[in-house]
């Protein structure tokens, strides 16, 4: 299903280096085919760091690996996926390859799944480096000059060691710096920090942040920590069961927000504050796009649904400095 | 410490593996009712300290000692055994590797009346259905087989499981953790509402110093086994003593958060 | 970018193959699984029921119709001594299976009950049955068999107690590695929680749950056993003539070829092939099945 929906004036200019518009993606599942996203419409700017946020079954993994046209075997897609303008939906293997060593790097959750156990590390730094032309010499001179940055010691010697002999934490600081070796226009992070430990989580988000900085690399981060989100990113989008429910500034989605799902988020996340109040929890569980009833997907564990709320599915419409999915949205609820 | 102090009073407690030693001279109280959080990073001995204190790991130095009673041995027969299992119970992390994938959601909370009461059959049922609504969980979950349940579901029977012994004590290892938040703070809730009414005492062991200011009164911070604070709370969280509980809170990620202000308390403490 | 491997995941690794056969996994799904199944139900089946199947007594001689080919009468022709080879491939069944079952009966019995001690136990329990394992583990099966019949004397019995001592540390080594697994589940630690004894835990929780892989590699075995039962008769050690035995055949049926008559060797060969491949074929699936579940 493809709709347009109109998009959020954001805060760089120009060209965006991500345009997600109205992506839809369905799986294969015996005779019934399975959707996992609906609608889907997400702009990245130049330099500019936005958060994709939802729990499990939301199908935010799914949306930021199609960036990199990773989509499940035998997913029919519908709308397109632009990076630099080009859909990537329609490229083939050549031209995604490409992509992936030039424009666009990924760093996932688990830093061990992402790097071959019995390649150096140098081998997995210099790949991208390499493949894009670059001689040897040099490119082994900028794996040193990047894993230095990424805050490893002696980067000389941890370029000829195995990924076995690094921590999870250091691991991933390598993951990073090979994202960032060639230099790409987009980083899309999907949960980089989920399985480390806090204080580890602090100093790969400082150097994430510093080089995305450096670099004006455009940020693309998902995750299911709101507090994160609310951190480092410019502009967040919520996802509710496959289909984008808000997006606005990070401040104003926080101050003021205007969909159900993303308030009661926001008042379940137990925050550190003196004083913060008790999570309130959001009754019934987050469910996938393909469990979800016709009309809003929220509407069974929303406090304010209406009749209407379980007929209409409502469209993404302009409240504010953003957009929000809601037929109640204009009625100025205090949520 | 003397023998007689009511609640749980772990002493000294100390465990190596070969050269590693992973929990050293850990010692902390209980008060019955009330709620600590053992809060640490991976290594820091949190999960090893409370494998010890239900007998999944045997300590190499210390005592516990559950109102003046030692339980660090291992128990000499079948009763002892069942008394200490009703002393203390345990919710573990990972809800899907936690229930027998055999055994249906009713019958893992009826096996354990089995073992730990005199109920007959009847009673045993009714019983079931008391505890599992205590959780939430209603007749259609009760026959179901844990894989169709989702993982909060899961959490639920799990800690039904862990009441139907009526515990003085319920040791919860990073119980939430692998939560979606709005299930997270359903079994907060929860969690919360159950200690209120039965007066059970909570060791909540977690990393998320976020959930211990809801969730506790008390908190002990272990690094590399060792403890290194330990208060009320409000005076751990708000006015931290410790360098590194100081860097742990610099860590958690908030609005106006500088990621950067933790690096170099962490390259301080090495 | 960051497109590199990860391990797949896959059967249980643990579970012993055979290099030769391991081409079997891909076979293990779909269509010839199903017929894999029929092939061993339709082997039990002729077994059970050898006297009923059989056209002609397997042991009476008829040396004037030494290497008939295939007629009407004989449909699979008769061997150098005049018997119906077809009704000595039935009744060959027989033996063919009942060894193997007795083999890897009490293999997986004892193995079972020794990897289930062994990884319960830990510590000097586990280091005595470990090591012994591998010390019978270092010992050829075949020639433990051999060893045993120059004690007891040839016939089934000796060559059924090699193989099932033989087949036992393989057993055992695969159940206390995945028993050792399962152990430190928390499901498992919870039961330890609650206060039940380790018995109850192993006999109602643990053994049913790595049940099934261990049926795999049982059926798996029971392929192998059969082959290693039938070069045991085939070298003479096994079952004796006149008893009508697939190995024993093969041996009888070396001379005929010489003489051109492929049948009295060839069949019992064919049959060999076609029930260790069968076993093989369903034991590669029940696993596949198994690892597809703990998915």
């Amino acid at each position: 299903m493809t709709q347009d929906s109109p998009q959020v004036r954001s805060t760089g200019d120009g060209f965006p280096v991500l345009d997600i518009d109205g992506l839809g993606v369905r799986l294969p599942d015996g005779q019934a085919a399975r959707p996992i996203l609906d609608g889907v419409s997400l702009r990245v700017q130049p330099g500019e760091t936005v958060g994709l946020v939802g729990e499990s079954g939301s199908g935010k993994s799914v949306a930021c690996r199609s960036v990199l046209g990773l989509l499940p075997a035998g997913a029919r897609t519908s709308g397109t996926v632009r990076v630099a303008g080009r859909d990537v939906l329609t490229m083939n293997r050549t031209e995604l390859a490409a992509l992936r060593a030039r424009q666009v790097a990924m760093v996932f959750q688990d830093p061990r799944a992402a790097v071959n156990p019995l390649r150096r590390v140098g081998d997995f730094v210099t790949e991208g480096l390499r493949a894009s032309g670059m001689p040897a010499a040099a490119a082994t001179t900028r794996a040193e000059a990047l894993l230095d940055a990424v805050g490893i010691r002696d980067p000389r010697g941890a370029l000829r060691r195995f990924p076995h002999q690094f921590s999870g934490g250091m691991l991933q600081r390598v993951v990073i710096a090979a994202a960032l070796a060639s230099e790409p226009a987009l980083l899309v992070a999907d949960e980089p920090t989920t399985a480390l430990d806090v204080t580890t989580q602090a100093e790969i988000i400082a150097i994430l942040t510093r080089l995305r900085a450096e670099q004006g690399t455009g940020l693309l981060f998902v995750t299911h920590d709101l507090e994160l989100a609310s951190a480092i990113c410019d502009r967040v989008y919520v996802m509710y069961a496959g289909r984008i429910v808000e997006t606005r500034g990070t401040d104003e989605l926080f101050d003021r927000p205007r969909h159900p799902y993303t308030s009661g988020l926001l008042a379940c996340t137990p925050r550190i504050e003196p004083g913060a109040p008790t999570p309130r929890p959001i009754p019934g569980r987050p469910v996938s796009l393909a469990e979800a009833p016709p009309g809003c997907a929220f509407a069974a564990r929303c406090a304010h649904a209406q009749p209407r709320c379980s007929e209409e599915t409502p469209v993404l419409a302009r409240y504010g400095d953003g957009l929000t999915a809601c037929h109640r949205a204009d009625e100025g609820i205090t949520l | 410490m003397t023998g007689t102090t009511k609640g749980l009073v772990v002493d000294g407690l100390r465990k190596r593996y070969g050269d590693h030693t992973a929990v050293d001279d850990v010692s902390f109280t209980l008060a019955p009712g009330s709620s600590l959080a053992v809060v640490g990073e991976s290594g820091s001995g949190k999960t090893t300290t409370v494998r010890m204190l239900v007998g999944l790991e045997r300590p190499d130095g210390g005592t516990v000692r559950l109102d003046g009673q030692d339980r660090s041995a291992r128990p000499r027969n079948r009763s002892e055994r069942l008394s200490r299992a009703r002393e203390i119970q345990m919710v573990f992390q990972d809800p899907y590797l936690s229930l027998d994938p055999r055994v249906t959601v009713a019958g893992c909370v009826e096996e354990v009346l089995r073992l730990h009461t005199r109920l007959n059959a009847d009673a045993r049922r009714s019983r079931v259905a008391e505890l599992l609504s205590q959780v939430g969980l209603g007749e259609r979950e009760a026959t179901a087989l844990p894989r169709l349940l989702s993982g909060g579901q899961r959490q639920r029977v799990a800690i039904a499981r862990a009441l139907a012994v009526e515990p003085r004590i319920l040791i919860l290892d990073e119980a939430v953790a692998a939560l979606d938040v709005s299930i997270q703070a359903q079994i907060l809730d929860l969690l919360a509402a159950i200690r209120r009414d039965s007066g059970i005492g909570y060791l909540f062991v977690t990393h998320d110093l976020a959930v211990v200011r809801h969730i506790a009164e008390e908190v002990i911070v272990l690094k590399s086994g060792r403890l290194v604070e330990a208060g009320p709370t409000d005076r751990v969280l708000d006015a931290p003593e410790h360098p590194y509980t100081r860097l742990l809170l610099d860590s958690v990620p908030r609005r106006g958060w500088n990621p950067a202000l933790a690096a170099p308390g962490r390259r301080a403490l090495g | 970018m960051t497109t590199t491997a990860t391990p797949a995941a896959g059967t249980p690794d643990t579970l012993r193959r055979r290099p030769g056969l391991r081409g079997l996994r891909v076979l293990g799904q779909g269509p010839m699984f199903s017929a894999a199944v029929v092939v061993l139900a339709a082997l039990v089946l002729v077994a059970v029921l050898a006297p009923v199947l059989a056209p002609h007594d397997p042991e009476s001689l008829d040396l004037s119709a030494s290497l008939v080919g295939t007629t009407g009468d004989h449909f699979l022709g008769t061997d150098q001594s005049g018997r119906d080879v077809l009704s000595r491939l039935i009744h060959g069944a027989r033996t063919g299976l009942f060894g193997p079952l007795l083999v890897v009966g009490v293999s997986t019995l004892l193995g079972t009950l020794l990897g289930v001690v062994a990884a319960w136990r830990g510590g000097w329990a586990d280091t005595v049955l470990s090591r012994s394992m591998d010390l019978v583990f270092a010992i050829p099966g075949l020639l433990l068999a051999i060893l045993l019949v120059a004690v007891v004397g040839s016939g089934m019995t000796a060559p059924v107690i090699a193989m099932a001592v033989a087949y036992t540390p393989y057993v055992g080594r695969l159940v206390r590695s995945i028993a050792r697994q399962e152990k430190a589940r928390p499901y498992i630690e919870s039961y330890r929680v609650q206060g039940w004894s380790g018995w109850t835990i192993c006999l109602r929780h643990l053994l049913p749950n790595i049940a099934p892989t261990v049926l795999a590699q049982s059926a798996m075995n029971f392929g192998y056993a059969l082959m290693d039962l039938a070069a045991l008769s085939f070298l003479g050690f096994g079952v004796q003539p006149p008893t009508a035995d697939w190995g024993a055949m093969i041996n009888e049926g070396q001379s005929a070829l010489q003489q051109g008559a492929m049948l009295p060797a060839l069949a019992p060969s064919a049959c060999i092939v076609l029930a260790v491949v069968a076993f093989g074929i369903v034991g590669e699936g029940l696993a596949d099945r198994i690892a597809k579940r703990e998915r």
